[in-house]
């Protein structure tokens, strides 16, 4: 299970992009919100919580459908099916990768632009702490909707119609965390909700998508 | 009494289902149209809502079946993971678009009722947030029918989603309620209550509760007819080739 993570690791540096392309859409995403808004530092700052992690979700959302549409395309889904590793094993590794070159890097980013947008000061500890619990669950529950679709052609938009409300709990805990944050409020508690969503989809959701895995390789 | 699990036999459905398609169909239409009839002519107006408060005869039956509809199909979708009873999950593949139609009724409805009595069409409100996140699960599940071919793996799919789907759903309910509340009332009918509203509004609002079972029970057993009709063409026409 080890290998099968360092494979995806290399495959996601070497092939390029895995790393790159996610975070640069955050970035044009927070890019283009002032734009769109004006660029005045009040607004700004008042809805920055809600567009860091929007722009967080979205970049998760892009990057799913290649978590496993690569590996079934050439086949190393029923080789890996196959082989003695358990395909829980196999979706959660899937999802550890997909959350260390997607999810990992969106939090180390997300400060700056937090920066870009005016969020208050005493809010980049719970932006971090929040996304760097948060993501995970993003990444489990994004794995379920690429196992669901993996066989489908050109399933890209189902695949976001299908994740998108799958996403709502942790996109309203987190984001909520942040902006009670930003007004000096408790933010402990949803922060403990996130944390407890993340807990409970990476527990359940690789049995889950192992379980579409076996329909879609049958 | 024969059990539960003979109607997983197709013909043994169809049978029951089309001696039982015109009396659900008839009393729906009877409790329908009384229950409609006595609410919208013959109870009085509120005194503060006006005759608005009639809307509560459509909208309420279609909230309370658009999520009864949702936990039919998941019911119905555990029974075909389990037992693989096909029956069992074209009913929950056929009772889909009945109850998206009850969510979408239940929201314009309470949207009609919203304007006049809180000033707004839209609210950001847990209740109705909620219903917007079930149509919307609705249409994901509807979508995931549509883009599988293989009608086994597509019922199997279709059931995980389902399953995974009222776990969330059932999160973003307690989600939406630590996240803002609402102008939305509580809930105000409850069985054991001595009396939940005035009579003269809770009799005719019962006829159509029963009105909109009946009405989601005809529909889903004819689209279930319809379904299994769908499956045995393909079949004979799979029969032809091969032949």
């Amino acid at each position: 299970m080890i290998g099968l993570l360092k494979r995806d690791l290399t495959l996601a540096i070497r092939a390029g992009g895995g790393f790159g392309l996610s975070l640069a859409f955050f970035l044009i995403f927070t890019t283009l919100v002032p734009f769109g808004v004006g660029p005045q530092t009040q607004i700004l700052a008042e809805i920055a919580p809600g567009i860091l992690w929007l722009g967080a979700l979205l970049a998760c959302l892009l990057s799913l459908d290649r978590i496993f549409q690569l590996d079934w395309e050439d086949g190393t889904l029923d080789l890996v099916a196959t082989s003695p590793v358990p395909l829980e094993g196999l979706a959660a590794m899937k999802a550890l990768a997909h959350w260390i070159t997607t999810g990992l890097p969106l939090v180390a980013a997300a400060p700056v632009l937090g920066l870009l947008l005016n969020l208050p000061g005493a809010a980049y500890p719970w932006l971090v702490a929040s996304l760097a619990l948060g993501t995970p669950a993003l990444s489990a529950i994004g794995t379920f909707g690429a196992a669901l679709t993996v066989g489908i052609k050109r399933g890209g938009l189902l695949l976001s119609l299908l994740v998108l409300p799958l996403y709502m709990p942790t996109l309203i805990f987190g984001a909520l965390c942040v902006s009670r944050a930003t007004e000096g409020q408790d933010a402990a508690t949803p922060l403990v909700l996130v944390a407890g969503i993340t807990a409970g989809s990476l527990a359940l959701l690789p049995f889950a998508a192992a379980a579409a895995l076996r329909v879609n390789l049958r | 009494m024969s059990s539960l699990w003979e109607y997983a036999n197709p013909r043994k459905f169809m049978a029951t289902s089309a001696f039982l398609l015109p009396w659900t169909a008839g009393i729906a239409a009877l409790c329908l149209v009384t229950g409609l009839v006595w609410g919208f002519f013959f109870t009085p107006d509120d005194f503060r809502q006006g005759s608005t408060v009639k809307i509560i005869y459509v909208h309420v039956p279609a909230a309370i079946m658009a999520v009864n509809a949702w936990f039919m199909m998941l019911v119905t979708s555990i029974i075909w993971v389990i037992r693989r009873h096909h029956v069992s999950v074209l009913a929950a593949k056929a009772a889909a678009p009945v109850g998206v139609v009850f969510t979408v009724i239940a929201l314009a409805t309470g949207a009609l009722w919203g304007q006049p009595m809180w000033g707004t069409w839209w609210e950001w409100d847990p209740r109705l947030t909620s219903f917007l996140i079930l149509f919307l699960f609705y249409l994901g599940y509807m979508a995931l029918w549509e883009a599988i071919e293989n009608p086994d793996s597509a019922a199997d799919l279709t059931s995980v989603l389902c399953l995974v789907g009222s776990v969330f759903a059932v999160i973003s309910r307690y989600a939406l309620l630590f996240w803002n509340q609402g102008l939305h009332q509580g809930a105000t009918l409850s069985l054991d209550a001595e009396q939940n509203i005035s009579n003269v509004y809770w009799y005719p609002l019962v006829i159509t509760l029963a009105g909109f079972g009946f009405l989601f029970i005809a529909l889903v057993l004819y689209r279930t007819r319809t379904e299994i009709r769908a499956r045995r063409l393909k079949a004979l026409i799979a029969q032809e080739r091969m032949a």
